[in-house]
């Protein structure tokens, strides 16, 4: 394995905990590899087998969900659906010639920065042992195939402040209001 | 409804081993609602063939579709074109479904990823019941609207057999723990509902040549069929 092997990993996380952990994380001035990509979902429960599967199909070289501590989740039951699928995809991948441990499911609140930084730390250092994904394919991006999948389901990234907001589309009667509303 | 279940894997890669061109093929109604082979199951299994052929480095396309019943000859035309472009399809739908295929689409190679197990109930989310056998000849009126031909382990007309304890058939493997006697259902329902003799009426063999052992069946409805 190379030295200088920077692996891709999509981290599907929870709006109300691991994204929030991950703005408190940055908040905090913690240290955590630029290894990760973040697709924001409403729970963990929307996460689907199939959005898992996509990512490491495009050349994700590890994908993990970061869900709301078991028995925090704010739809009750979500982060257990998504750990039930997980390890669904984990007995998959050793059939089509990949390593379980390239999935993971996390917990985590949104008051835990500093977990959100060893998680994303752990897992690198994992998939940087486990190599790269020998299904990654020059020009195909991990997280844009990851996004696609899980386009029905993934909330937009909150813009940064003060960040200009995308142009309406010609035809739009009004620009569309963003989460946080339209940029000042 | 009718259930069924994913072939291994393995054994889908030998149903399409030397194909270029796969297409799977979902249906939409029964198999999609047991969670096996609806057009979210194909859209996965599409996902494994595809990274399961480039980790062999092996040039393969595959595509998935589905079909909102693939056991009715106007739902296949909506899928035709795909099916054309396929060298085989792998079919999820329940063992009418891919035979209806294979019978549109002659002489497409038409290939099973799952296997048709049972009429069931869905007990719970995601559990499903063997409840009724198609047997062609329903006793259920008289057995309190309990099927002693698949709930009876050893189909008994007059049961329960002395293998029946505490409610319990003594037919026990892994996969089937805790199956309950279908005669010692029976008669509690007999008796909550006040027809306790029914139990003792003598049922002669059943005509089993109005199940499957009478040769393929064949059903038509003359008032029904177009003039």
């Amino acid at each position: 394995m190379a030295d200088d092997f920077e692996p891709e990993i999509i981290v599907f996380a929870c709006h109300y905990c691991a994204y929030a952990a991950a703005d408190l994380a940055g908040s905090m001035r913690l240290q955590y590899p630029s290894t990760i990509r973040m697709i924001k979902l409403p729970c963990t429960g929307k996460l689907e087998v199939i959005h898992l599967l996509r990512a490491l199909e495009a050349g994700a070289d590890g994908v993990y969900a970061a869900g709301c501590l078991e028995g925090e989740c704010h739809y009750l039951k979500g982060n257990l659906w998504a750990r039930k699928r997980v390890e669904h995809v984990k007995r998959l991948l050793p059939e089509v010639g990949l390593e379980p441990e390239r999935v993971e499911m996390y917990n985590m609140s949104s008051a835990q920065g500093p977990e959100f930084a060893r998680v994303a730390t752990e897992f690198t250092e994992r998939i940087k042992a486990l190599g790269p994904n020998p299904l990654r394919r020059h020009g195909v991006s991990p997280h844009a195939a990851a996004r696609e999948a899980a386009r029905d389901v993934a909330l937009p990234d909150e813009a940064p402040a003060g960040a200009a907001a995308p142009a309406p589309a010609a035809e739009a009667p009004a620009q569309a209001p963003t989460e946080k509303g339209p940029a000042a | 409804m009718i259930t069924a279940e994913r072939k291994p894997f393995d054994e889908i890669l030998e149903l399409v081993d030397g194909h270029k061109k796969i297409l799977v093929a979902g249906c939409d109604t029964c198999v999609a609602i047991c969670l096996t082979g609806g057009e979210k199951e194909a859209e996965i299994l599409a996902s494994e063939l595809r990274m399961k052929a480039q980790a062999d480095g092996r040039e393969v396309e595959v595509e998935h579709t589905a079909a909102i019943r693939q056991c009715e000859w106007e739902y296949l035309d909506m899928i035709a074109a795909k099916v054309d472009e396929a060298d085989v399809v792998l079919s999820m739908a329940c063992g009418i479904g891919i035979q209806s295929m294979a019978e549109k689409f002659a002489p497409k190679l038409v290939v099973p990823a799952v296997n048709t197990n049972m009429l069931g109930m869905p007990q719970e989310h995601a559990v499903w019941l063997e409840r009724c056998g198609a047997c062609g000849e329903c006793v259920i009126g008289e057995t309190a609207g309990i099927c002693p031909v698949v709930r009876c382990s050893k189909s008994l007309m007059n049961g329960p057999c002395g293998g029946s304890q505490d409610g319990k058939c003594e037919v026990t493997t892994p996969e089937k723990e805790d199956i309950d006697c279908a005669w010692h259902l029976i008669w509690e329902r007999l008796k909550a509902q006040g027809r306790e003799e029914l139990m003792h009426k003598i049922r002669p063999p059943k005509d089993w040549s109005k199940s499957s052992s009478g040769g393929p069946r064949k059903m038509v409805k003359e008032e029904a069929k177009p003039v």
